[in-house]
């Protein structure tokens, strides 16, 4: 017959075989008689051996140790020899109690692993599909001619004109200033619509300098102008050369004076 | 509008779990988006007040008693069923493929290296008092361990610590999130006054049952 020898496995260790005799006596591990656990591991051991199952050398020297601390226990307290350079700390018994507790306490935290691996298998994660969405046409950027702007700002003068002017303002606004302001606008928004740039202007004059402004910018390319159909609101964007330094914004000293001459 | 009830709607149909820096750059990039007031709000938020609104959310829904939950696993937020619907789940989704489960000697070896990381292999074997080396090339094989170093002690032994990987499969946030971390990694065990004899006398109260 062949020599078959079983994987003791119920007991990993020495130390799984001194736990499961210390809870069979019931009582703490601190409190345990540990004379009468020498006597019960070595018996196990033996029968161990008798079974032929393969047991690791790791029992021998425990079964050893748990001799040296039953011998010394048989001696009057006086007598117990003390190996060299042992201090009360190195105690065998203590020791070997020390290292069972903490054994314990893995083999304890190890169980609750064993929970969660178990409880994981059931828990299940969210897993929205990945939400499909057909890519947006891209908007049909048509160019705008300039008589799609002359166009477009004649609706707003009719508008400005037809509103009743009660007061009379003074002609204070420059293209220069319009400039800058609508090159502040769009720095703040990236597309503004060409009926935002007239919002609240009060006057024919102020309508036209903004108009002007305007066509700089677009001649200067710093905006860019566009409409999604043809006769469409007209779209205002960035243009290619809307980081141009800020000082060049002043360049154009065109003034109200010019704007009515244009404009006429 | 709530951060808690933004990041509930985003990690709703997040993909994957996600952490809280992610989730702050998501809160950044919608206000980069758009023009309207209420993203931009929050466009700042940092990762700290996420978090913070990520556990008042779950603590929200876990009161709630609801099947799911919003758990962190790993530092990355997701929510997931409750374990107790594992049955209808697993019929839906079929047979899941998960690995075997740990054997006990894996599982205690894991204890230990997740406790007290990092620690070279000898350390291991002072405490379990038997050898680990097939555990621990099963363990290293499942990435559920990597080597994290070298001792400074003679021979400069390889020091192992858990990875990311651990987190997943036991679904834990953080290390220190394992149950009596604290206790575990520090070991109060004091000495008793008397060592235990043949005869020992009866060590009252803060001793630890078998």
């Amino acid at each position: 017959m062949v020599d078959y020898k079983v994987k003791f496995e119920i007991f990993e260790g020495p130390l799984d075989l001194l736990l499961y005799l210390v809870k069979k006596e019931e009582v703490d591990i601190y409190e345990v008689n540990l004379t009468k656990i020498a006597g019960e591991f070595i018996a196990y051991v033996d029968l161990m051996r008798e079974l032929d199952l393969d047991l690791a050398g790791e029992f021998l020297v425990m079964a050893a140790t748990l001799v040296y601390i039953k011998s010394r226990e048989l001696l009057p307290t006086d007598l117990q020899s003390t190996v060299e350079g042992e201090e009360d700390e190195l105690d065998p018994r203590w020791e070997l109690i020390r290292r069972l507790v903490e054994y314990k306490k893995y083999k304890d935290a190890a169980s609750r692993l064993q929970l969660r691996e178990s409880e994981q298998e059931n828990i299940f994660p969210r897993q929205p599909g990945k939400p499909v969405f057909e890519a947006p046409a891209e908007p049909q950027r048509l160019d705008v001619s300039l008589f799609d702007l002359i166009e477009a700002v004649n609706a707003i003068l009719k508008r400005v004109q037809s509103k009743q002017v009660t007061e009379i303002y003074d002609d204070r606004w420059t293209v220069t200033e319009k400039i800058v302001s609508i090159l502040k606008s769009i720095a703040e928004k990236e597309t503004l619509r060409f009926g935002d740039l007239f919002e609240g202007a009060i006057s024919r004059n102020e309508v036209i300098a903004t108009f002007l402004a305007l066509l700089e910018l677009i001649r200067m390319r710093r905006i860019a102008t566009a409409q999604s159909e043809s006769f469409g609101e007209i779209e205002i964007t960035r243009g290619e050369e809307f980081a141009q330094a800020a000082s060049a914004d002043l360049t154009a000293p065109a003034t109200i004076a010019d704007a009515t001459t244009l404009a006429n | 509008m709530e951060l808690k009830h933004i990041l509930e709607a985003v990690l709703f149909s997040a993909q994957k779990p996600m952490s809280a820096s992610e989730l702050q750059d998501i809160l950044k990039a919608a206000a980069a988006q758009t023009e309207s007031h209420e993203p931009k709000a929050f466009a700042e938020v940092k990762a700290k007040p996420i978090t913070e609104a990520l556990e008042i959310l779950a603590a929200e829904h876990e009161q709630a008693a609801r099947s799911y939950r919003l758990v962190c696993v790993a530092g990355a937020w997701q929510f997931v069923t409750q374990p107790e619907f594992g049955p209808w789940l697993k019929a839906m989704v079929g047979h899941r493929l998960r690995p075997t489960r740990l054997s006990k000697p894996a599982l205690e070896t894991l204890a230990i290296i997740a406790y007290r990381q990092p620690l070279t292999r000898s350390e291991i074997e002072e405490i379990r008092g038997v050898a680990v080396d097939g555990v621990m090339q099963t363990l290293l094989e499942r990435e559920l361990i990597e080597q994290s170093g070298r001792a400074d002690v003679v021979g400069r032994p390889a020091l192992y610590g858990t990875t990311t990987r651990f987190l997943e499969y036991f679904g834990l946030r953080a290390i220190v999130d394992l149950p009596d971390a604290e206790e575990l990694r520090r070991l109060p065990v004091t000495k008793p006054a008397t060592p235990p004899t043949a005869e020992p006398a009866p060590i009252p109260n803060d001793s630890i049952a078998p």
